[in-house]
């Protein structure tokens, strides 16, 4: 009846997976890369070249990834849109995960007129018009890099908090929380030990979710014109510049797309990876 | 019986303070924006300027003008549209919402067949190379951004192989509506794939489908019987608002495809201001997502008998 | 878990029958084919969806592409662009250039056989001044007796100058003589309306049943978002001259949507052709592009009020000169475009552009004077210029505001910061001149004439983005308004925009090119400085045209 703990830190048990090593490997490479790249590339991440325009990838000239339609290096570019893409998934997934969680499980164990009121409050922000929402920052505050961050995050905890309420509500009530609470168990020693491990599958995933959830976002703000500035750029924005060029110079679309999808795989297969280790039921298998 | 009508009753008469907490705030936020539904580059001269404000009321103070808003709403009048000036905001919304109804339904059902489909199957086979291709796919489903893989599909389909029509006007037949559905129901396919395979592989391996295995049953009758319902839990708190996400249309696959749908009048209204026709969307989906979270929590006792309701 | 055996013997059942269900579901949302051989139809990419039908309740091209089409005013234009008799069969111009009388044809009929007379006139001209209408383009009536002082509701509608002789003779009477009155009368605002259906409806008299016109065709049917449908006229007096018998105006707001929905062969002409596209285009499917000069031009203003731009011609012409227009239209927009050293396109009439004298200079001369004037007016390496260019969203306008700020690192030294901003942000922003320094933005001509070029500088226009303020320039065009000679005209407003220029309020950049695909099976398109192409002016090559697969 009891929900067994982990006998060893998670982090000493990460080795054990295959895909969650491959994923933190790679995922500690392109970060590397995306932070020293820009020092290491010859070429300036906002440097034209009107004369040297869509040239295809290449090791002459150091163009690895070939150039877009200013002559801007898409080596470097791409490095530099990792970093704004990587630093958008963290904050995110931070924001999803704090507040999502706190709010979605006090909801849920709390229950009754508290939690009515409360998830209301999820259903009006849910309607609310996020693109107003967004300009009105913008214009309200000074326009600053982070304003971008609490945007997404003040959308993407609503999904998290509901699916956790709604978690929350049916782990209450299942045979070994009852049998803890009648064994005489305080409520934050329920919520500790049996309500959390078990919530923590559903949540993980969740979050690998959120990630090209919010990615995607930060792209539509960019397409909107409320995203990150040029010559900055993020993968989002990049993808988007390169829908135009599929057909005549394929590469500017492939080239972070490609980078796009590595990361979120690695992301999703991190999240697979870690439910397993902390499934509580896993050690039983 | 009793208990969960009254629950419901309880639910619909919150739902009347949501809502007007969603349209008040919607209503001030829209306002407060810079510019305005009659600002272009070429600006009108100061008497048509104010003889236009005068007509629209916009030349009363935001109070009053959401006085009015709340009059006309009482008497259902969303009001004229700024932007479509020959229509109200009711005509649009009535116009547009049964083809995004129909749309979104049948993307809502081929997402949800494939998805619990594949996130099953996954689970089932959890560890192996089939739940690490269902995994992979559903990764293709959420990383390839919509505004890269609707135009991909046109030129290939459309363009190149002229198999199917490029737009919602280029054939009357069924055929136009492959493309639009597809589009709209991958990222949803993939999110449901992965949350089914996850909370699957959670109630597989719980106590009562182990006893349940333990006495024999078949695989099939375990899914079905045991595992299927619980499942769905976490599933269904995603569907409420992803059902009214995808009911109320995408900007990216009506402006691709040609689709006279609700969410081209969203965005765009959005960005030409026209405050009465984003407002009566707002509306629309405070109401869809206010009704399907409902359902939503309804059914969670449904298909889940421990939750007991006060 | 391997002794679990297939899967799929539980996914049969439940789901197979909801497989079928929906397939059931895809099947009958079908509604058959629509399509009827015998009718010619003329498939138009049309852009965003026009704001109204109403003929006085719109000013964008969209719409008066469409209004074209169903309505005709007093004057038209030939494919080429050149004025001729439309509604009106001939004119007189009183001496003085004040008063003209329009003869009618007698054959004019509405769409529901009605004919249509002077009094049709008076009614639309006087519902367009009248302050109840909330008209948004009155610009074309102007310069007609009263008609200011009509909008501002200080005189009655019926104090207009405007007068129905007998059924057939229109009298027009102006406050001053107005070389391109001719071209206003083309614009929709000025077309007649039919007033029986216009009080029986009234805001919805532009829907399809209830709107009763007077052009080639006639609406019958208008999906919001999706097309607006129109048929011919069976009562246009030219009826025997129109060859296409349906046309659809289609939405297409995206361009490159629309640039497949062509090539898919669902289109017959196209609103546009995006930038990223065009050189493929033109390689592929040279007889199908067409490009042609256009009224419009686009550039950089500079906000005049405020520092560091205020009291700075120096450097306003040092960051005019350090842009290589050249590049920009070549390489980045790829069009056609013309490189601007100038307010005024070409192809104005009566109108010789003006010039910067340092237009045919060589680029490395240009530079040169450039960062000698940069120098002069106070920066260099160690004291560059910080100021921030603002631009609205689209995929153009962010390439040439990186191409502007790399050039102007790289000839100046400048460290220009890029502001990107949603299009209502940015007009709200230049229109209060508190935050803006450098904005990018375009004026498009609505009549033929240098004059609607001109007067967004003078300091009392409306649409004046720099807060420009020059007394010669402002008093050289008031010269300009009030003289009816058109040669002593075209002197002062040459004048004003020399004196213009030199003051460098905005840095011109290029101007437009119409560029539109069109079908090889569409005839009878021309191209001209308006882009107006009427449907009842082109004609499809034999066969049916856009397949309906």
């Amino acid at each position: 009846m009891n929900a067994p703990s982990a006998s060893q830190p998670l982090w000493q048990r990460l080795g054990e997976s295959r895909p969650v090593k491959i994923s933190l490997l790679l995922l500690f490479l392109i970060l590397t890369l995306s932070l020293a790249g820009p020092y290491v590339s010859p070429h300036h991440f906002a440097a034209t070249d009107f004369d040297g325009r869509f040239i295809r990838p290449t090791v002459d000239g150091f163009h690895f990834f070939g150039t877009d339609d200013l002559g801007r290096d898409l080596f470097t570019r791409t490095l530099l849109g990792v970093r704004v893409t990587l630093l958008v998934a963290v904050v995110a997934s931070l924001v999803s995960l704090g507040i999502g969680v706190l709010y979605g499980a006090t909801a849920g164990l709390i229950g009754g007129k508290v939690d009515a009121l409360m998830m209301r409050a999820v259903d009006a922000l849910y309607a609310l018009p996020f693109v107003f929402f967004v300009i009105l920052l913008m214009t309200v505050f000074e326009r600053n890099f982070w304003l971008i961050f609490i945007a997404i995050g003040a959308i993407n905890w609503l999904d998290m908090a509901r699916i956790v309420r709604g978690e929350t509500i049916s782990l209450k009530h299942r045979a070994f929380v009852d049998a803890a609470r009648l064994s005489g168990l305080s409520a934050a020693r329920i919520l500790w030990r049996h309500i959390t491990p078990n919530l923590l599958g559903v949540v993980l995933v969740y979050v690998t979710l959120t990630i090209p959830q919010a990615i995607l976002v930060e792209s539509f703000l960019s397409f909107l014109g409320l995203g990150v500035q040029e010559p900055q750029t993020s993968l989002g924005a990049l993808v988007n510049n390169g829908v135009g060029y599929m057909e005549h110079a394929p590469w500017v679309l492939i080239v972070p797309a490609a980078v796009l999808a590595v990361i979120l795989f690695c992301f999703n297969f991190l999240g697979d990876g870690l439910r397993d280790l902390t499934d509580p039921k896993n050690s039983a298998q | 019986m009793t208990s969960l009508s009254r629950y419901t009753l309880n639910r619909i008469a919150g739902a009347i303070p949501t809502l007007f907490v969603v349209i008040a705030a919607a209503f001030f936020i829209v306002h407060a924006a810079p510019g305005g539904p009659f600002d272009e580059e070429r600006r009108l001269p100061p008497d048509i300027e104010r003889n236009i404000e005068r007509a629209y009321h916009l030349d009363e103070t935001t109070a009053e003008q959401f006085w009015h808003y709340l009059r006309g709403l009482a008497s259902g009048d969303l009001g004229p549209s700024y932007r479509y000036r020959d229509y109200t905001v009711g005509e649009l919304i009535a116009g547009a919402l049964p083809l995004s109804l129909w749309l979104g339904a049948m993307a809502m059902l081929l997402a949800l067949i494939v998805g619990v489909g594949a996130g099953t199957l996954a689970a089932l086979r959890h560890n192996t190379f089939i739940d690490r291709a269902v995994s992979a796919v559903a990764m293709v489903g959420i990383s390839v951004p919509i505004f890269v893989l609707a135009p991909l599909m046109v030129l290939i389909f459309a363009v190149f192989l002229n198999w199917l029509p490029a737009s919602w006007t280029g054939t009357a037949g069924p055929l136009r509506l492959v493309m639009p559905v597809i589009a709209l129901a991958l990222p949803q396919i993939a999110y449901i794939a992965r949350l089914t395979r996850a909370s699957m592989i959670q109630v597989l391996g719980s106590d009562f489908v182990r006893t349940a295995r333990a006495q024999g049953l078949s695989t099939v009758t375990i899914v079905r019987v045991h595992a299927l319902k619980p499942a769905m839990l976490p599933l269904l708190s995603y569907m409420g608002p992803a059902i009214a996400s995808v009911l109320t249309g995408s900007v990216v696959v009506e402006s691709v495809f040609g689709i006279p749908g609700i969410g081209q009048f969203f965005v765009r209204g959005a960005l030409n201001r026209d405050y009465t026709l984003v407002l009566g969307i707002t509306i629309l989906v405070a109401v869809l997502v206010i009704t399907l979270n409902l359902l939503v929590d309804l059914l969670y006792g449904f298909l889940d008998p421990r939750i007991r309701r006060r | 878990m391997s002794q679990i055996p297939s899967p799929a013997s539980f996914l049969r059942g439940r789901l197979l029958s909801l497989c079928l269900l929906w397939l059931i579901a895809l099947l009958g949302c079908s509604e058959g084919p629509t399509s009827d051989s015998s009718y010619t139809m003329l498939q138009r990419g049309n852009g965003d969806e026009p704001e109204s039908l109403d003929m006085h309740k719109t000013r964008s091209t969209e719409a008066g592409d469409v209004q074209r089409d169903l309505g005709e005013g007093l004057i038209g234009y030939t494919p080429a662009g050149e004025l001729v008799p439309a509604a009106a069969e001939s004119w007189q111009l009183s001496a003085d250039g004040l008063q003209y009388d329009f003869s009618l044809r007698e054959d004019a009929r509405w769409s529901n056989g009605e004919p249509v007379t002077a009094h049709d006139f008076v009614y639309s001209f006087r519902r367009l001044v009248d302050p109840d209408t909330a008209a948004v383009y009155v610009q074309s009536v102007e310069q007609i007796v009263n008609a200011a002082d009509i909008v501002a509701g200080n005189l009655p509608i019926d104090a207009l100058g405007v007068e129905a002789m007998d059924a057939h003779t229109l009298r027009i009477r102006l406050q001053q003589a107005v070389p391109y009155f001719l071209d206003l009368l083309t614009h929709p605002s000025m077309f007649p309306l039919h007033r029986a259906s216009v009080q029986v409806h009234g805001a919805a008299h532009a829907r399809p049943g209830n709107l009763v016109s007077n052009g080639a065709y006639r609406l019958t049917a208008w999906e919001v978002g999706s097309y607006i449908e129109l048929e011919r006229n069976e009562f246009f007096h030219d009826a025997a001259n129109v060859a296409i018998d349906q046309v659809r105006h289609h939405v297409t707001s995206e361009p490159m949507a629309e640039l497949n929905r062509f090539r898919a062969g669902e289109l017959h002409t196209t609103r546009t052709i995006p930038p990223a596209a065009f050189q493929q285009m033109r390689q592929d499917r040279p007889h199908e592009v067409r490009v042609s000069p256009a009224l419009g031009v686009y550039f950089f203003g500079f906000n005049m009020t405020k520092s560091p731009f205020a009291n700075a011609p120096t450097l306003r012409r040092a960051l005019s000169m350090a842009l290589d227009r050249e590049t920009i239209v070549e390489k980045i927009i790829g069009r056609g475009e013309a490189p601007a050293y100038g307010w005024v396109p070409y192809g104005t009439p009566n109108y010789e552009p003006r010039r910067y004298d340092w237009a045919e200079w060589e680029s490395e001369a240009r530079y040169q004077r450039a960062r000698e004037l940069y120098r002069e007016a106070g920066y260099g390496p160690d004291n560059p210029l910080q100021a921030e260019l603002r631009y609205n969203t689209s995929d153009t306008h962010q390439k040439v505001a990186l191409a502007a700020q790399s050039m102007w690192r790289e000839v100046l030294g400048a460290d220009i910061t890029l502001i990107n901003e949603e299009f209502q942000v940015l007009l709200a922003n230049v229109m209060q001149k508190e935050v803006t320094q450098i904005v990018r933005l375009n004026w498009n001509g609505d009549y033929n004439d240098a004059q609607t070029f001109l007067g967004t500088l003078e300091s009392t226009n409306p649409s004046n983005f720099t807060g420009y303020n020059s007394d010669e320039f402002d008093t050289l065009m008031q010269k300009a308004a009030t003289r009816n000679d058109p040669d002593v005209r075209k002197v002062f407003l040459e004048e004003a925009e020399r004196v213009m220029l030199e003051d460098y309020p905005l840095i011109p950049i290029y101007f437009f090119v119409n560029k539109s695909m069109v079908s090889e099976q569409v005839r009878g398109w021309g191209d001209n400085i308006l882009n107006y192409h009427y449907s009842q002016h082109l004609s499809l090559d034999g066969k049916q045209g856009v397949s309906d697969l």
